[in-house]
């Protein structure tokens, strides 16, 4: 394996956790609901999944539990501002706060331990190809599913019926309600789906990328999701672009250092949240025409009778 | 966080007047981590040393403990435990030096204790353990143990500590090989596992092949694990995490030194003052030397006492900076304390400039 091969493999691990996090915020937010708790949702899904996956010493049920809390996380956040239209902005910030505290709780026996690392794809003949075998096709299957979830998120969102109607109720739940579409059921799934995904990207920290679990081990990464998605514009097309812009300049700047380019460290370091805004900033002027946040993001929803 | 909410909730009990009766008797001890008790590293380490004040003086004592502190913010914290009626505060991270001062000068009747500080006043000591010796010691393991003639280093911020730090573990290294080279990639955290990880997979894919870390999660040793490469635990024995690459580890015991600084308050014979145990002390301790032949293992036992006795001195002058002028000597035949305390330069040899 070269060196260049070795960069692009890092890339690729330092970027889904993001890209699968944004994604499920991308499709909340598209609902009309602003979802601060995806870092508190990533910390219960990387501490339960680990969890499950040491007691059970099984990584597909530490995956299948991790999903689940992160799902559950969200489930609580839906009742809150769904069921009692509570307010957004707080709720989600409790919620991180919360499932910090509450993962540093589940995971405290398991500090410590810790997990045989996941062999990633092996396809004889293709993974072993010069160049691109590994990066292509010899990746761990979250990579992949990260990237199939990119495109499954798009042609909903911009091909189906469904993605048509979440849209519209996140763009004036009003007139989504008077139109008849269930403004609140929508979002409740939109809700759920966003916290699977932030589960099992904090899943993907613990299991996959450091194989043990501490906590705040999701060390912001959840705050990130969320720019990305503000930045991206609120498109998966650009949230992928701009997860793997992120993870690339991240690595990079490692690179650089270790590289003794001669850069301050505190440049480079800089450097990713530089880039990503910058990029993604510069995609959507280009566009020609501004692309807001739906309308509806953030406000309650209180159905009258 | 839980504890945290506890130590509120326990505070708020106190101001409501309902606390113990005895709590005029029994002195109250305060810790602020900069990591998570659970980071296997640091923060770890210290909240070992408030376990063993509670296990020490048990019922003249109560603890508390307040993790995962951003510097930036640390003087709520602080404060928040000098106004609950804590006697004795340990702020254990260098960024909580400006808070914990001017914490201590609102609270005049309270002591502090700043870990790796540089700043005293009549009622905040300060108080570290000479790292750098245990990495003079790592430096030649890795001096002896590299093959590819490159070792590397995961550092957190270019702060003096860190920075004595890379320059003896580089020294060390080069007293046995002198030809040898040093990659150093700074993260910008004490604590982020996975970024941690990334810093190590950089230096492993530039040819480094012995990694050491001065930030606090094993992530980067347990890197070197996974590419069948070596490298060493840091603040706590991590052999757990890689028990084929931990050559040793350098191990902060601050047990000893906080019991004695709990005991002194109870006692009446605190005072201010800068307290800097090294392998000497027991305040530094190795782990156990392994996965590594006889004769490196020898030499790296040899190091360790001759360091302990006092016949070692891994900044003995001269010393020579990037540019090849001699540091001027301060000490007894070796640099000052306040010069390693102090120091911000690159030792000569190594190649890379230092972020200022």
């Amino acid at each position: 394996m070269t060196a260049f091969e070795a960069i692009l493999l890092t890339i690729v691990t330092a970027s889904t956790p993001l890209l699968i996090a944004a994604m499920g915020e991308l499709v909340a937010e598209r609902s009309g609901v602003l979802n601060l708790g995806v870092e508190g949702m990533m910390a219960m899904g990387a501490a339960c999944g680990f969890a499950a996956a040491v007691t059970f010493d099984s990584t597909i049920i530490g995956i299948a539990v991790g999903v689940l809390a992160g799902t559950a996380m969200a489930g609580l956040f839906a009742l809150a501002v769904l069921g009692l239209a509570a307010n957004q902005v707080g709720s989600g910030l409790a919620l991180t706060i919360f499932g910090l505290g509450l993962s540093g709780l589940i995971g405290a026996p398991f500090v410590g331990a810790r997990r045989d690392p996941v062999s990633p794809l092996a396809i004889p003949g293709l993974t072993d190809l010069p160049g691109v075998g590994r990066l292509m096709f010899g990746q761990d299957a979250f990579v992949y599913f990260s990237l199939a979830l990119t495109v499954a998120v798009a042609l909903f969102l911009g091909r189906s019926r469904s993605g048509l109607t979440l849209r519209a109720i996140g763009e004036n739940h009003a007139s989504a309600h008077a139109l008849g579409l269930p403004v609140l059921r929508t979002r409740l799934l939109a809700l759920l789906f966003g916290g699977a995904c932030a589960g099992l990207a904090g899943v993907y920290l613990s299991l996959i990328y450091t194989r043990f679990w501490s906590p705040g081990m999701t060390a912001g990464r959840g705050w990130i999701a969320l720019a990305l998605v503000v930045f991206a514009a609120w498109r998966p097309a650009y949230a992928l672009i701009g997860a793997y812009l992120f993870g690339t300049a991240t690595v990079l700047q490692l690179h650089a250092q270790a590289g003794q380019i001669g850069l301050p460290a505190q440049l480079l370091s800089a450097a990713p949240y530089v880039a990503t805004i910058l990029a993604l900033v510069l995609l959507s002027l280009g566009r020609g025409r501004a692309i807001g946040a739906p309308g509806s993001l953030g406000q309650p929803f209180v159905p009258e009778r | 966080m839980t504890h945290r909410l506890l130590g509120l909730a326990a505070a708020l009990a106190l101001a409501l007047g309902v606390g113990p009766a005895s709590a005029q008797q029994k002195l109250k001890v305060g810790f602020i981590y900069v990591g998570p008790v659970g980071d296997h590293g640091w923060s770890y380490q210290h909240d070992q040393g408030r376990k063993a004040i509670e296990r020490e003086l048990g019922a003249r004592v109560e603890t508390t403990f307040v993790e995962s502190v951003p510097e930036a913010d640390s003087e709520r914290a602080i404060e928040g435990l000098a106004r609950t009626g804590h006697g004795l505060i340990f702020t254990t991270s260098f960024g909580f030096m400006e808070p914990t001062l001017r914490v201590a000068r609102r609270y005049p009747n309270v002591k502090f204790e700043h870990a790796t500080g540089i700043k005293r006043a009549a009622n905040v000591a300060t108080y570290a353990a000479k790292f750098h010796e245990g990495r003079y010691i790592i430096g030649q393991i890795a001096g002896k143990m590299t093959k590819t003639g490159i070792i590397g280093y995961v550092g957190a911020f270019p702060i003096p500590e860190v920075v004595a730090g890379i320059n003896s573990y580089f020294l060390g290294a080069q007293s046995v090989n002198p030809n040898v080279k040093i990659k150093v990639v700074w993260v910008n955290s004490w604590y982020d596992p996975a970024k941690e990880a990334d810093a190590a997979k950089a230096l492993l894919d530039q040819g480094v092949d012995v990694l050491a870390q001065h930030t606090d999660s094993p992530a980067p040793l347990q890197q070197a694990e996974a590419r069948g490469k070596l490298g060493f635990g840091q603040a706590s024995d991590m052999e757990r995490f890689a028990p084929k690459a931990q050559l040793t580890a350098i191990v902060d015991d601050w047990s000893g030194y906080y019991v004695q600084r709990a005991k002194a308050v109870l006692d009446g014979t605190w005072k201010s003052e800068d307290t800097w145990g090294g392998l000497a002390s027991g305040m530094v301790k190795m782990a156990p030397y392994k996965n590594m032949p006889d004769d490196v293992k020898k030499l790296a036992e040899e190091t360790e006492a001759a360091i302990k006795a006092g016949r070692l001195n891994p900044f003995k002058c001269p010393v020579f900076k990037q540019d090849g002028s001699e540091v001027e000597c301060k000490g007894n035949g070796a640099l000052s304390d306040e010069q390693v305390l102090g120091m911000n330069f690159y030792v000569k040899g190594i190649d890379d400039r230092l972020p200022q």
